[in-house]
């Protein structure tokens, strides 16, 4: 286990939660993966002992009552709750960090019931026809007295089936610039059960069972200023605020769920008798785990400094960016192998092997494909250049 | 009243442990290494009686390898008040026998004057279970075993036992040392306020020799070798095979 740089305070942090999710959360994972739904008791039970451990929404400043956890010191959560099941662990709160954008009212009515287990929360900016370009989305909201009129829908809208309420990205108006038009964009809070406003299942994904992606749909929804999330048409900054660190959790958790399979292949290699002998034995074998294990503690110590340099103030986008792809391509690497080296019995579900194995499959597409991330890496560097 | 509670780093109960090739002991190089489990549920039961007011302070100590203090940490983090590490060897692999760290534990009772002492009945790396025995013969101080329940009242504390033909109640005078077993409480997670109250709590370090103690050894190990392997098991298929086949084996 990499330990570069890491305070004991890092490591009990760790420790203690890769002990609740062994503990509290794998025991759940097969009835999650079998009907694809958490039931209600084993969330809140989840949720109560993680308010009382003092984690829920850790990723909040201490100013609104909470941890006010170092990028570092998240990023170590995050990386222990991938290794368990993400429908499980999402009652592990860590609501949007971008609530801490709430003014006046917005505070008590979202931000605090959010980050006190009250209330949840889901974001939502995926449409249909805008994907990685945010900007293209149809979704838009017009004036009509004093409100916004909503029309439009979004998509792959993770934890929406359990949101009390909704982060919202919409489009406010358009701008003709001379690369033609271009969206304006406004974050709206939009409460479940709005008149107009309808949250319904999504599809049924490879990967991640039980964590599902839900459809919502806006018809004539009407909703008032107050709704406004930061400015009107500020969208994009709140955006890049508060959402720019975010992807560094898809790192992290491919890190740690890489870890979780890394272990069933080494403990495999060292049991599994072929031509007499441990099948670690053989080369083949043998050097697959020595990549595997160089590639996991790449991405890890990689991700751990790109955590530490929003903690030290630095530009972190590149170094997020390049997290973000080398461990997600890790992880799909890494299960890869881990199935092989079990050989038949690793897509069996005696083993959890093909469920990481799915489920590491949309970590190179949500939250920026990687494709989006090496876009963003080689502009960091070529526009330097004026390229 | 002051609660010391004795932990041992040992092996993670977790790791599967490999004898050492020299059969002189256990490789505990690269190894995760923790509290030792019953020590856990020390700490739990003592924390429990100071949430409950019958105890105004936790003293947790540890004896051995510097890197005992991350035991100690823990400890802490679970909600100790501070912490006392006693230094008694450099190499990992070094055991400090029940006596001698009885002994330190004797001095260390005599500074703090505790009105109770709770560690676990034994330590899961070599299963001595006799450090808590030993100390109350030092002092001169009650015992009570293998506890599963434990209630303080005034100067008497009332002890369920865990013997083999069932339970014991026993009533000690305090002070005492009370040894627990497993299933006298669930150990707490440390919450995440109290891992970041934890480098803030005081941790002494102390020497064997700042209590006078002689640590070297009086026991020699012979050989350490792995258990025999067992074998593999049969499926069977109803209860009538089952009673042939224990038959068959001469169990029944």
């Amino acid at each position: 286990m990499t330990t570069y740089g890491l305070t004991e305070e890092h490591q009990m942090i760790t420790e203690t939660v890769r002990s609740f999710v062994e503990k509290e959360i794998y025991p759940h994972e097969e009835l999650v993966e079998r009907t694809g739904e958490v039931p209600e008791e084993i969330a809140q039970e989840i949720k109560r002992k993680t308010i009382e451990l003092g984690f829920y929404a850790c990723n909040f400043p201490e100013s609104v009552g909470c941890a006010g956890l170092s990028h570092v010191e998240f990023a170590l959560v995050e990386r222990e709750l991938g290794r368990g099941s993400m429908a499980l662990n999402h009652f592990f709160g860590r609501p949007q960090n971008i609530l801490m954008a709430c003014e006046g009212e917005q505070i008590e009515r979202y931000l605090m019931p959010a980050v006190r287990g009250e209330k949840m929360d889901a974001l939502a900016m995926t449409e249909p026809g805008a994907g990685s370009d945010v900007r293209g989305m149809k979704c838009s909201a017009m004036r009509d007295g004093g409100d916004w009129v909503v029309n439009g829908t979004k998509h792959f809208i993770s934890g929406a089936e359990h949101a009390d309420f909704v982060i919202v990205f919409i489009a406010t108006g358009e701008d003709q610039t001379p690369k033609g038009p271009k969206k304006r964009i406004t974050a709206f809070l939009v409460d479940r059960g709005t008149p107009g406003f309808t949250i319904r299942d999504g599809y049924k994904s490879v990967s991640h069972r039980g964590y599902k992606n839900m459809i919502l749909e806006f018809d004539d929804c009407r909703l008032p200023d107050t709704q406004v999330l930061g400015e009107v048409d500020s969208g994009f900054e709140v955006m890049n605020t508060w959402l720019y660190a975010t992807r560094i959790t898809v790192a992290a958790m491919s890190v740690g769920r890489a870890r979780r399979a890394f272990d069933y292949a080494l403990d495999y290699a060292a049991q599994r008798e072929q031509f007499g002998q441990p099948i670690g034995k053989f080369q083949g074998v043998s050097f697959q785990l020595a990549d595997m294990v160089t590639e996991i503690d790449a991405a890890d110590l990689l991700t751990l400094a790109a955590a530490d340099r929003l903690d030290r103030d630095l530009p972190a986008n590149r170094e997020i960016a390049s997290a973000k792809l080398y461990a997600s391509e890790m992880l799909a690497r890494v299960t890869d192998a881990a199935i092989q080296l079990h050989g038949g019995m690793g897509l069996m579900d005696d083993y959890p092997l093909e469920r990481f194995w799915r489920d590491a499959r949309v970590e190179r597409i949500w939250d920026g494909t990687s494709e989006i991330q090496r876009h963003i890496i080689s502009r960091d560097m070529l526009r330097a250049l004026g390229a | 009243m002051k609660v010391l509670v004795p932990v041992k780093r040992v092996i993670d109960y977790n790791v599967k442990v490999r004898v050492k090739a020299d059969g002189s002991g256990v490789d505990l190089a690269n190894v995760k290494m923790s509290m030792n489990p019953f020590d856990e549920i020390a700490v739990e039961q003592a924390i429990r009686l100071k949430e409950t007011g019958q105890a105004e302070e936790v003293v947790a100590v540890s004896i051995g390898v510097k890197q005992a203090q991350e035991t100690l940490r823990t400890a802490l983090a679970m909600g100790a008040d501070r912490a006392i590490l006693v230094v008694a060897a450099d190499d990992v692999h070094t055991d400090i026998e029940p006596l001698s760290v009885a002994k330190i534990l004797a001095k260390i009772v005599e500074e703090e004057q505790p009105g109770l002492v709770l560690c676990g009945k034994q330590a899961i790396d070599n299963d001595m279970n006799a450090t808590g025995q030993m100390l109350s013969a030092l002092l001169g101080w009650s015992q009570a075993t293998f506890a599963s329940e434990v209630e303080v009242a005034g100067d008497k504390a009332k002890v369920t036992r865990e013997v083999d033909g069932g339970l014991q109640t026993i009533e000690v005078t305090m002070p005492t040392i009370i040894t627990v077993d497993l299933r006298l409480n669930e150990p707490r997670y440390a919450s995440l306020p109290n891992i970041m109250k934890a480098k803030k709590k005081p941790l002494d370090e102390k020497t064997a020799a700042d209590y006078g103690v002689d640590v070297s050894p009086r026991l020699s190990v012979v050989k350490t070798e792995e258990p025999a392997a067992r074998a593999a098991g049969i499926k069977v298929g109803s209860v009538d095979e089952l009673v042939a086949k224990l038959k068959e084996a001469g169990a029944v």
